[in-house]
């Protein structure tokens, strides 16, 4: 029994030791003049996962830019946080440190941060993706019209299209990843009727070995372009290198992972909904209020890949397309 | 839509699918089956297998040598196993316990280690298909069975091997003896702690090549936490293969076929909900398991450490 006390001890330490080095969060230190604007954030899941994490780290940086560098705008995150009974210590600690700004960057995080925002209202929060703020006056909502990304991809992957069968690797049925596999399907549909979009959703965000044998799948069903939403598609991105098909990207630029057949991915800029934010902060406003990033207000940027041979001919649809979503001549039908 | 299941296309895909998705489970399953035979539950599968998938994987990205990767897997999952047959065998602990430690451990050690030396998602040269002379060509079964990465087709070499270790050698009968009954084969000169320190390191090992035999061989990238509760299916395995390599392969493989099938329903669009389509293979699962419980009774001394009676 003893030995089992002092083992269970050791493990503690070192389980202690590796989690605490995993979420490389900087200590927040005490900013000298006492001005800087302090944002925190929890993520699902890992800052570089080339996908929804990334997004919002990546934006946080670029604000940073603008803002003067860290000594004006101080980011701290946790990643990996998807265990929501963790998410939710988080926030609170986060909160009970005094930052201006609490992301909860995960719809999963809702009805924590329901329960926590209340006890803290000098406290600004945000959460995303959705639309609702729950009423209360300390809660920012954001979300992307990722239907509109989705539709620009669903008709360049049409007109790409030989077989006219595309393929689709989705995570679960839900939230933005939905939004962009359906507004892929109607631009898909919109741009030649008779397409066949083949749509798989694996159940999962970090099962990479399934999201891999779903793109298999997929190829073997006769798709020849492929896209794919959220952190597991690294594995589907493989497979559609091994069989030299087409693939288009969404949340982060996935060009890197497969130069030769990425043709274009819609890129999250979360820094236009930041921007406002934090602007309604600076001014007093602490929250009540949905934000949206999409085509027009270049929340939402359809980015090419330069070393992809079919993306010149591709660039000129999709500033058409773009420009019929924003200008409203393109609806975006959704089911 | 329900008549395209039957076209060859998707039968072959069907096939050939379940086949890759089964190999990382075999080489877990089959190390496990080892360890249990011999009396230990090591639940820190999942964690040796992160640590190898990415041993392999870095090692393979620095050096240009697969093969040196997969020998890093090996021995990373060999020195976690030591770790474990230690803390069990010599520290008598609790076996499921100490397993959630190890699965733990390697969970956040692999995070680490990926944040620290590769900091982002990279790709890799891996395995490539190895077509078999005269098999592969064959329509249908080349295809099937002929058109996978060498470690594919070790994985299932493993099967008959570990059959025969452990039925017909006299390895096989120190190993089963001492998960039945360790009392009697101690009393016989048999070394429980040192067959078990064997059992458990071979267990790490395979658990090693498992991770590698995703991230350089079947999907060639690393992601943190990219096994997703691989390892603790193939522990799972373990016991609905009733202890037996042909066992645990007849399971690998149900789980999945039907994980491919439910892959093909959805892309064919035959209207069944995604959550359900993707529920399939545990739902199956779990029925053969109620529908052969009892069949075969579990090593008598699993999971109870051995301490020589004073």
């Amino acid at each position: 029994m003893k030995k089992l006390v002092r083992l269970s001890g050791l493990f503690l330490l070192l389980a202690l030791l590796v989690s605490a080095c995993g979420a490389p969060a900087p200590a927040p230190a005490e900013p000298p003049e006492g001005e800087a604007f302090r944002v925190a954030v929890v993520m699902p899941s890992a800052i570089n996962d080339l996908a929804f994490s990334q997004s919002m780290y990546d934006a946080l940086v670029r604000v940073q830019g603008e803002m003067g560098g860290p000594d004006a705008f101080e980011i701290v995150y946790s990643e990996n946080m998807f265990v929501v009974d963790d998410a939710a210590a988080a926030i609170r600690d986060y909160a009970t440190q005094g930052f201006d700004l609490v992301i909860a960057h995960g719809s999963q995080y809702g009805s924590s941060l329901q329960e926590i925002a209340p006890d803290f209202p000098e406290t600004s929060f945000a959460w995303g993706t959705t639309v609702d703020t729950f009423g209360l006056p300390n809660v920012f909502a954001y979300e992307a019209a990722s239907q509109e990304g989705g539709f620009v991809n669903g008709v360049l992957a049409a007109t790409l299209s030989e077989s006219n069968i595309l393929g689709v690797v989705g995570p679960i049925e839900t939230g933005d990843a939905k939004l962009s596999v359906d507004g892929f399907k109607a631009g898909a549909e919109a741009t030649k009727p008779d397409i066949q979009v083949n749509v798989n959703y694996i159940g999962s965000f970090s099962d990479v070995a399934l999201a891999s044998e779903a793109a298999t799948t997929h190829i073997s069903a006769g798709a020849d372009v492929l896209t794919g939403t959220a952190q597991m598609v690294v594995g589907a991105i493989g497979q559609a290198e091994e069989a030299n098909v087409l693939w288009f990207g969404t949340q982060s630029n996935q060009a890197s992972l497969a130069p030769s057949i990425v043709v274009a991915s819609q890129v999250y800029h979360w820094e236009v909904v930041l921007r406002d934010m934090i602007a309604k902060i600076q001014a007093g406003t602490l929250g009540g209020e949905a934000f949206v990033i999409n085509l027009a207000n270049g929340g939402e940027v359809i980015e090419f890949n330069p070393e992809s041979t079919v993306a010149a001919e591709a660039q000129t649809l999709a500033q058409e397309t773009i420009q019929g979503i924003i200008d409203g001549s393109i609806q975006i039908p959704l089911p | 839509m329900i008549s395209d299941l039957f076209s060859m296309t998707v039968l072959i895909g069907i096939l050939a699918s379940g086949i890759r998705l089964a190999t990382p489970y075999l080489y877990a399953a089959i190390g496990e089956t080892f360890g249990q035979r011999s009396g230990v539950l090591n639940l820190g599968v999942e964690g040796q297998m992160l640590l190898g998938a990415f041993a392999a994987f870095y090692i393979s990205l620095t050096t240009g040598s697969l093969w040196l990767g997969v020998l890093a897997a090996m021995i990373v999952g060999a020195v976690m196993g030591l770790a474990m047959a230690y803390v069990t065998v010599n520290l008598h602990a609790q076996q499921g316990i100490s397993g959630i430690g190890f699965y733990l451990f390697g969970l956040g050690m692999s995070d680490l280690l990926f944040q620290k030396l590769l900091g982002t998602v990279e790709t890799v040269r891996g395995f490539p298909r190895l077509s078999v002379p005269g098999l592969s060509d064959i329509p249908g079964l080349g295809e099937i069975f002929f058109s996978h990465n060498l470690l594919v087709y070790l994985a299932y070499l493993l099967v008959p091997a570990a059959w025969f270790i452990l039925n017909k050698t006299t390895l096989g009968l120190k190993i089963r003896s001492v998960g039945e009954n360790p009392d009697a084969a101690d009393s016989l000169g048999v070394s429980v702690a040192r067959i078990r320190y064997f059992t458990i390191i071979l267990g790490g090992t395979l658990s090693g090549i498992a991770g590698a035999s995703l991230s350089i061989a079947l999907l060639n990238v690393f992601q943190q936490n990219m096994t997703s509760g691989l390892g603790f299916i193939a522990v799972a395995l373990v016991y609905f293969g009733a202890w037996r390599p042909w066992g645990v392969l007849g399971g690998a493989l149900l789980f999945s076929m039907i994980n491919s099938l439910q892959l093909w329903i959805q892309v064919l669009g035959i209207p069944v909900p995604s959550d359900i389509a993707v529920m399939m293979p545990y739902i199956l699962t779990i029925l053969v398991l109620v529908a052969s419980v009892s069949r075969v009774r579990a090593p008598s001394a699993l999971t109870r450490p051995f301490e020589r009676e004073a």
